[in-house]
């Protein structure tokens, strides 16, 4: 709820099957990133006449995993529809897609994702469909928007990509649940192997959103988890401000603008566009067998939900802190289990990734990818030793994970200039006298209340830069007090 | 020229004992093309006869060496939306009047394997559309028995070029008759195969379920000998499947593969009704030839096929509605500049100026009949009768050799005749449309000559059954003896 108004959100996921060797009808290759323009083609995917479509079977079977997974009945034939409009990006001005319809059929209904927004809540949200279709070419602007641009050119190299379109009910109330829900549908194609979604352009959503029973508001083509939870909270407050102010919200489709944070009209849409759906007869209804399912239901690899249920078991982490992890991304998780395997120490190692690795990628708006490689495995392990010796601290600790992800500092380097415990008495002793001398109302006060110790030795800390042992610090001013005086 | 070799089958004879024979072919062609092409125009792009007697030396060095291909020396002519690597390909449209395509059709490919030479590209109707060859942007063919008549279509400039001498043979399309009626006008042979036997890859889709590639010939051996070569599973095409071949040897020796005891049918509702007296009296008559000669002739009725006309042309307008979209100007054919103007204008004006009438015609009518609201009414009613005029159709087929009909049901029209009125054009389709709606095979030969105009017969066979099919049409081409039919126009050459 929003002051009072029920915010109803649902969402368009794009995914690329980027595990495909080729795109979806022809053999060009699926990689089509960093190539020149226009060169990753050929006549079926510019849709030149006369050529003709071929389905690459193995992007249904990773499509129907991806089905399976997320609790979806598949259909009993694969049919592809052919969805019309007309527009630059798009080669044969159609595109071959699926549909729910009298004579065709999309790749699955129905379905469910359990997300977890915050901690100790769970909630179902249901998907209403599962399509796959093809990727229209890229529309580039030279001056990198439209509207700085005075022409725009095509490039037709991931045109002809298999994509999966993934469509949920209406029943995400808040951009933190649709965040929460891509997130955790892109680690479930994350472990399924289907999608990479670290892959520029890989994975875009459409949200569809609507405030007190209003009408419904499309924001296109987001890129980002981030940027879905970003444009969601904007747009609703746009709605609300113009509720508020006694106005109506008009049905339209609007754009997220990145850089500027904020949703950009559309078109209005005035009419519902007709599609002109029909069964594309250029590809052959094909059956998908029971066999098949059974095979791909016995292949599927273990998914999030049972990774988090595992890491529970095995490394006795909290519901909330193993879900965290698992729904960051795959490579989280495996790097989780990587350290633990080397170093042991579970509660640290989870405690460090979602407390300091999250929030730092967050702050400096890193890639979660790069985050972990700046913070990798040899690294960590080698903080986690220092810590366990007693080099360092639980406070120079996070300092080490700030420093390696921040500045790519090895930690080697950090323990050579010395940054490490202080726990040699004769020269806490010096720091003790410093910081006696320099506070004599702390001291006094000390001397009849205990609890102000805790401030002289956080005075040690300061001067130390962190570098004092706490406990060591506290035994010897407690000693030097009782000289002092009488504290008892 | 002596008539033996003008057959493929003769050529071929001729040339495996005399392979340099091919030269004094060539020439003899282009001295007939330098004749009558003017009068005929069967071509939009005429090879250069430097350039075909460049490819014959490589034809002429493989017949000696006794390496040749099934086609070696055979000059065939190809219809204009069959895509050729670097040779234009226009579908007779102004939308693609400079289109040279960047690879070859399957079909394409499989001929020249086996060294045919291809000698030209042939007119016809703008994207297949149409029963004449009047609906070419560029021009109208004309059929070669009388200059003042339609050839047919829409492969009729095809069908010309075969039938006036200035081709060994051709590949024609054929959607809803568009071999066919050429061939019946023209007095040659046209096979339009079962949907899916030949693969459609590098065909420009017209109406994808139904276009399918068919040799026209001078006999029914020659479009056997055709087939064998382009039939057969082609990965590029998902509707494409295995053939069976040993379709020329089937109709050296009809009766190794048929019963016989031969029973054909005739479908009361494709011999009375539209048909004009002279077509029917003929058609009668060759009924009477085969009856005399043994077969059994059944007549019987099939009520559905009344609707097959209207159903036959939602689900083609629909599908064309739908294939045509791609024509925008943007990566090939017509092009205008795109400066300061918004893209959806360009297409606008590139698809007004691009295309002609009657295809604007049938792109709107295959719009409305898939649109939200009517598409429930038009594309789906159409689909269900589509199914039960197939599945009568073959229950029929079970029962008998073949479906036998008049080809057309009128003589060729004048040009202008039909043009004018589209419903008037569309009904000389009724009798060819059932074999595309169903996707049996279909074959149109000779059967007489009528105030001086061919007329001809169809038969209908069992689906992936053609070699059937050229069998029975081998013994009534035997019965009714006119093959090879020669039009007065190129008489003297011969
Ligand atoms: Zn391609």
């Amino acid at each position: 709820m929003y002051s009072g108004f029920k915010v109803m959100i649902g969402l368009e996921v794009h995914a690329q099957i980027t595990s495909l060797k080729t795109k979806l009808f022809c053999s060009c290759p699926s990689n089509y990133r960093e190539k020149p323009p226009n060169t990753n083609v050929c006549p079926v995917c510019l849709g030149l006449p006369g050529s003709l479509p071929v389905l690459n079977k193995k992007a249904i079977e990773e499509a129907v995993k991806v089905a399976l997974a997320l609790n979806s009945t598949p259909s009993k034939v694969l049919i592809f529809t052919r969805k019309h409009y007309f527009y630059p990006d798009l080669p044969k001005n159609y595109q071959i897609s699926q549909y729910d319809g009298v004579g065709s059929a999309p790749l699955a209904k129905g379905g469910y994702i359990v997300i977890s927004p915050t901690r100790g809540v769970e909630k179902v949200v249901r998907i209403r469909r599962i399509n796959v279709e093809e990727d229209p070419g890229r529309i580039v602007y030279p001056y990198g928007s439209i509207s700085a641009s005075p022409y725009s050119l095509i490039d037709y190299n991931r045109s002809g990509i298999a994509l999966l379109e993934i469509v949920t009910e209406p029943d995400l109330e808040s951009p933190r649940e649709a965040r929460c829900f891509i997130q955790k549908l892109l680690s479930i194609l994350e472990h399924l192997g289907v999608t990479d979604p670290k892959l520029e352009g890989a994975v875009r959503v459409d949200a569809n959103v609507s405030v007190g029973g209003g009408e419904r508001v499309e924001i296109k083509n987001i890129g980002s988890p981030k940027d879905v939870e970003k444009a969601l909270a904007y747009e609703i407050a746009r709605q609300l401000s113009i509720i508020r102010s006694g106005g109506k919200v008009i049905r339209e489709t609007r754009h997220w603008d990145k850089s500027k944070g904020v949703t950009i009209a559309g078109r209005a849409k005035e009419l519902e566009e007709d599609y002109r759906y029909f069964p594309d007869p250029d590809l052959p209804a094909i059956p998908i067998d029971k066999s098949l399912i059974d095979r791909l239901l016995s292949e599927l690899p273990e998914l999030p939900d049972e990774r988090v249920s595992r890491l529970i078991r095995e490394y006795g982490l909290t519901r909330y802190v193993a879900s965290v992890i698992v729904t960051s991304g795959k490579d989280l998780a495996d790097f989780f289990e990587e350290v633990v395997r080397q170093c042991g120490s579970p509660q640290l190692v989870s405690s460090i990734l979602v407390n300091e690795l999250l929030r730092w990628v967050d702050e400096l708006n890193v890639d979660l990818r790069e985050g972990i490689k700046r913070l990798n495995k040899d690294r960590l392990c080698k903080i986690i030793s220092y810590y366990n010796n007693n080099l360092i601290n639980i406070k120079l600790l996070k300092n080490y994970i700030k420093e390696v992800i921040v500045n790519n500092a090895e930690p080697e380097a950090l323990v050579r200039q010395g940054y490490v415990t202080i726990r040699d008495c004769r020269v806490l002793e010096a720091v003790i006298d410093e910081v006696i001398r320099e506070n004599p109302k702390a001291v006094s006060d000390a001397l009849k209340n205990p609890k102000v110790i805790n401030y002289l030795v956080g005075q040690v800390m300061l001067k130390t830069k962190c570098r004092a042992d706490p406990r060591i610090t506290n035994e010897l001013i407690v000693r030097r007090l009782r000289s002092l005086g009488n504290v008892s | 020229m002596d008539r033996e070799v003008l057959t493929l089958s003769g050529l071929r004879a001729k040339l495996a004992e005399n392979p340099k024979f091919l030269y004094e072919y060539i020439e003899f062609i282009y001295d007939v093309i330098d004749a009558v092409e003017g009068k005929v125009k069967a071509f939009i792009t005429l090879r250069s006869k430097d350039d075909v007697l460049r490819e014959a030396d490589r034809v002429v060095d493989k017949l000696i060496e006794g390496r040749a291909g099934r086609l070696a020396g055979a000059l065939l002519a190809v219809k204009d939306n069959i895509v050729t690597k670097g040779l234009r390909t226009t579908c007779a449209s102004k939308i693609l009047s400079d289109f040279i395509p960047p690879y070859n059709a399957t079909v394409v490919d499989r001929i020249l394997r086996e060294d045919a030479i291809i000698i030209g590209k042939t007119n016809m109707d703008e994207f297949a559309m149409g029963s004449t060859t009047e609906n070419s942007a560029f021009f109208p063919t004309r059929n070669p028995w009388d200059l003042s008549r339609v050839p047919g279509g829409s492969s009729g400039g095809s069908a010309a070029a075969v039938s006036a001498l200035e081709a060994t043979a051709a590949l024609g399309t054929d959607t809803g008759g568009s071999v066919r009626a050429p061939a019946a006008f023209t007095a040659t042979v046209g096979l339009k195969p079962t949907y899916g036997l030949v693969s459609r890859y590098g065909l420009i889709a017209y109406a994808s379920s139904m276009d399918q590639v068919g040799p026209i010939g001078r006999t029914v051996t020659d479009v056997s000998i055709i087939l064998d070569v382009i039939s057969g599973r082609d990965v590029k095409d998902a509707t494409s499947t295995h053939s069976r071949g040993g379709y020329r040897e089937a109709t050296v020796e009809p009766f190794k593969v048929l019963h016989p005891k031969l029973r054909v049918a005739v479908i009361e509702e494709l011999v009375v009704g539209g048909v004009e007296k002279p077509v029917k009296h003929s058609f009668l008559r060759t009924l009477r030839k085969l009856e005399s000669n043994g077969i059994d002739v059944i007549w019987l009725n099939m009520p559905i096929s009344r609707y097959s006309l209207p159903a036959y042309y939602i689900i083609a307008m629909a599908e064309a509605s739908s294939n045509l979209a791609r024509y925008d100007g943007i990566r090939y054919g017509l092009h205008e500049s795109v400066e300061g103007r918004p893209w959806y204008e360009v297409y606008t004006n590139v698809r007004t100026r691009g295309f002609g009438k009657e295809v604007k015609h049938r792109i709107l009518l295959g719009s409305f009949v898939l649109s939200a609201g009517y598409y429930d009414e038009y594309y789906l009613r159409a689909s269900k009768v589509r199914k039960i005029v197939r599945d009568s159709l073959l229950a029929i087929l079970r029962e008998h050799d073949a479906v036998i009909s008049p080809t057309m049901p009128v003589l060729p029209p004048k040009l202008g005749e039909r043009i004018a009125d589209p419903l008037k054009l569309y009904a000389i389709d009724i009798n060819t449309v059932l074999a595309n709606l169903a996707g049996v095979p279909a074959i149109s030969i000779p059967s007489d000559i009528v105030n001086d105009l061919p007329v001809a017969v169809q038969l209908m066979g069992n689906e992936f059954d053609e070699v059937r099919l050229v069998a029975l049409a081998r013994v009534v081409e035997g019965i009714i003896n006119l093959a090879p039919l020669v039009p007065p126009l190129v008489r003297r050459y011969v």
